[in-house]
C-alpha cells in the first residue's frame, strides 16, 4: 500500500490493520489512524478492548448457530416464541433484518454461507448437519428458507428443499416479487413472473 | 478497439462479487468486447433497477459508461433469463459449470464472438435438453478448439500413424491418443474405448444436432467425461470447482430428475 515513507512504524502498522478491513479504502484507513492518533487515551483503549472482547467472548449459539455470548443465545433461549418453526438464513445479519419486522416469532438456523459451486462452496462448508440434526426430534413443523433470491441463494433453497422434504416436515420459501416503492416498469420479468403467481385477494 | 465513452452490448453474466456498501463487480462475456468485469452501483438493495437483470446466467442488453478503471453499468434489460435453468437444480449446476469453464477460458477483453455464441447456445440447450451432461462435453470440445488446445483424436499423438480399431490410450499431457505401442512410453495415459473415441471425434467436428442423435449410455458418458476433465484440468492448470457440485448431485441423487437422463 501506497503509504507515506516518512510516517513512523507504529502508525503505518495502524493505516495497513485498517486497510484490511472491508469498505476502508487507504484514504480512510489514514483518516481513522490519525483521528485516534489525536483521541484520549481512554477512547482508544475502549476500541482495542472491544475488538478484543468480541474475538474472545463470541461464539456460535448450540442450537441456531448464531453469534452469541452466552449458549444458547437469547432468541433460542427464550419461552415466548414458537418452537414449530425454524427460518433458513444465510447469514446473522439476516436475523437482525428479520427481528426488525416484529412479525416473526419462531427460531432461526444459521448457515453462514450459501452453496457457491464456481467459489467451491458446497453444503458440506454450511452448517447443514446441524439443521438436520435440529430436526430430528419432530419438534419443528415448518422450516422457511430465507436464503436471499438470487442465483446462490435458490440454489442453496432448493439443494434443501430436497433434503428436508423426505424428513415429512413443511419446508416454505420467502415469497418472492416486487420491493416496496418499485416501479414496474424497471422490474425485470423473473420478479415480474413471481409477483404475478404470488398475486393476492384484496381484503 | 477504440469504445466509445458509453457503449451498448449484449452481453451474458459470468459472475458477481460484492463491491462495498451495495455494489457488485459483474463479469460480463460480450460478443465484441470479450470478457469484462463492469460496476453496478447499488444492486444489493432492494429498489435498484439493475439488480434482477445482471443476475449470473442472464443473457442481458448492457449500457456501459467507461469509468476511470472498471466500466459502470448505466442500464440493463435482461432478454433471456433462463427461469427453468434455476428452477431445477441439475441443470443449474451444470449451468454454472459452463460459465465457470467460459470464465477460465478466457483472458480479459479477448476477441470473443464465437465464444459468446457458444455460450448462448450451451445455456438454451442447457434450459431444455435432455442429456445436459453431452451439452457440457459439446462446450468443453468447442472451448478447446476455440482457444486452440483441440486435442489429436485422428491418429496417434506421439508416432502419427492411425489408429487401429481397437483400444487405445488417451494421454491429457500428450494432448491426444495413443495407439497401444505408443501409451506405454507415456506417463498419465489412461484406456480409451473405440467408442468414446469415435464419440469425441464426433463431439470435435459435427455438430449438436448430430452428437444429440447419438445414444450415450452412461458408462460411455463417464469414460468421456473423465478424460476430458483430465484434458481441461491439465489445460487450465487447475481444478473446475462447479465439477464437485455436479458429482455431488449425482452422487446423492434425491430424485431422477424429470427429463433428465445421467
Amino acid at each position: 500500500m501506497d503509504v507515506t515513507p516518512s510516517a513512523a512504524g507504529p502508525v503505518v502498522r495502524l493505516i495497513e490493520e485498517f486497510h484490511k478491513l472491508p469498505g476502508i479504502g487507504p484514504k480512510s484507513a489514514q483518516r481513522l489512524t490519525y483521528y485516534l492518533l489525536r483521541a484520549p487515551e481512554e477512547e482508544a483503549r475502549a476500541l482495542a478492548e472491544a475488538i478484543l472482547e468480541v474475538k474472545e467472548k463470541i461464539t456460535f449459539c448450540s442450537v441456531c448457530q448464531n453469534v452469541t455470548d452466552r449458549d444458547p443465545c437469547l432468541i433460542c433461549a427464550s419461552s415466548e416464541r414458537d418452537s414449530s418453526i425454524v427460518c433458513v438464513v444465510e447469514e446473522p445479519l439476516d436475523i437482525l433484518a428479520l427481528e426488525r419486522t416484529h412479525c416473526y416469532k419462531g427460531f432461526y438456523h444459521v448457515l453462514h454461507g450459501v452453496i457457491s459451486p464456481m467459489d467451491g462452496v458446497g453444503p458440506e462448508h454450511l452448517k447443514v448437519g446441524e439443521l438436520l440434526e435440529r430436526l430430528k426430534d419432530g419438534s419443528v413443523q415448518e422450516v422457511i428458507l430465507a436464503t436471499n433470491p438470487n442465483l446462490e441463494g435458490e440454489a442453496t433453497a432448493m439443494y434443501l428443499g430436497r433434503l428436508l422434504r423426505p424428513l415429512g416436515v413443511r419446508v416454505t420459501r420467502l415469497a418472492r416479487g416486487l420491493p416496496s416503492g418499485a416501479d414496474l416498469e424497471y422490474a425485470d420479468d423473473l420478479t415480474l413472473t413471481r409477483a404475478l403467481e404470488g398475486r393476492q385477494e384484496m381484503s | 478497439m477504440t469504445t466509445p465513452r458509453i457503449y451498448k452490448t449484449e452481453a451474458i453474466v459470468l459472475r458477481q462479487r460484492k463491491l462495498g456498501e451495495a455494489g457488485k463487480i459483474v463479469t460480463l462475456y460480450t460478443p465484441n468486447y470479450g470478457k469484462l468485469d463492469a460496476v453496478a452501483k447499488g444492486v444489493r438493495r432492494p429498489k435498484s433497477r439493475l439488480a434482477g437483470h445482471l443476475e449470473v446466467l442472464t443473457h442481458t442488453m448492457v449500457m456501459l459508461a467507461q469509468g476511470r478503471n472498471l466500466d459502470v453499468v448505466s442500464q440493463a434489460q435482461a432478454m433471456e433469463s433462463f427461469a427453468s435453468l434455476r428452477a431445477d437444480l441439475h441443470r443449474l449446476s451444470r449451468a454454472l459449470y459452463a460459465v465457470e469453464l467460459v470464465d477460465r477460458f478466457s483472458p480479459e477483453g479477448a476477441e470473443s464472438y464465437h465464444v459468446f455464441q457458444l455460450l448462448l447456445a450451451t445455456l438454451r440447450r442447457l434450459a431444455a435438453a435432455r442429456n445436459v451432461d453431452t451439452v457440457l462435453r459439446y462446450l468443453e470440445m468447442g472451448l478447446l478448439s476455440l482457444a486452440g488446445f483441440q486435442p489429436q483424436l485422428a491418429h496417434c499423438v506421439r508416432c502419427e500413424r492411425s489408429l487401429p480399431a481397437a483400444p487405445n490410450h488417451f494421454g491429457p499431457a500428450a494432448g491426444g491418443v495413443l495407439c497401444p505401442s505408443c501409451e506405454p512410453k507415456v506417463a498419465g495415459s489412461r484406456p480409451l474405448s473405440l467408442n468414446a473415441l469415435k464419440v469425441m471425434r464426433l463431439l470435435q467436428s459435427g455438430s449438436f444436432g448430430e452428437v444429440s442423435r447419438v445414444r450415450i449410455d452412461p458408462g460411455l458418458g463417464q469414460e468421456i467425461e473423465m478424460h476430458l476433465r483430465a484434458y481441461l484440468v491439465h489445460v487450465l492448470e487447475r481444478d473446475v470447482r462447479s465439477a464437485a457440485f455436479i458429482d455431488r448431485l449425482r452422487r446423492e441423487d434425491f430424485w431422477q430428475p424429470a427429463g433428465v437422463s445421467s
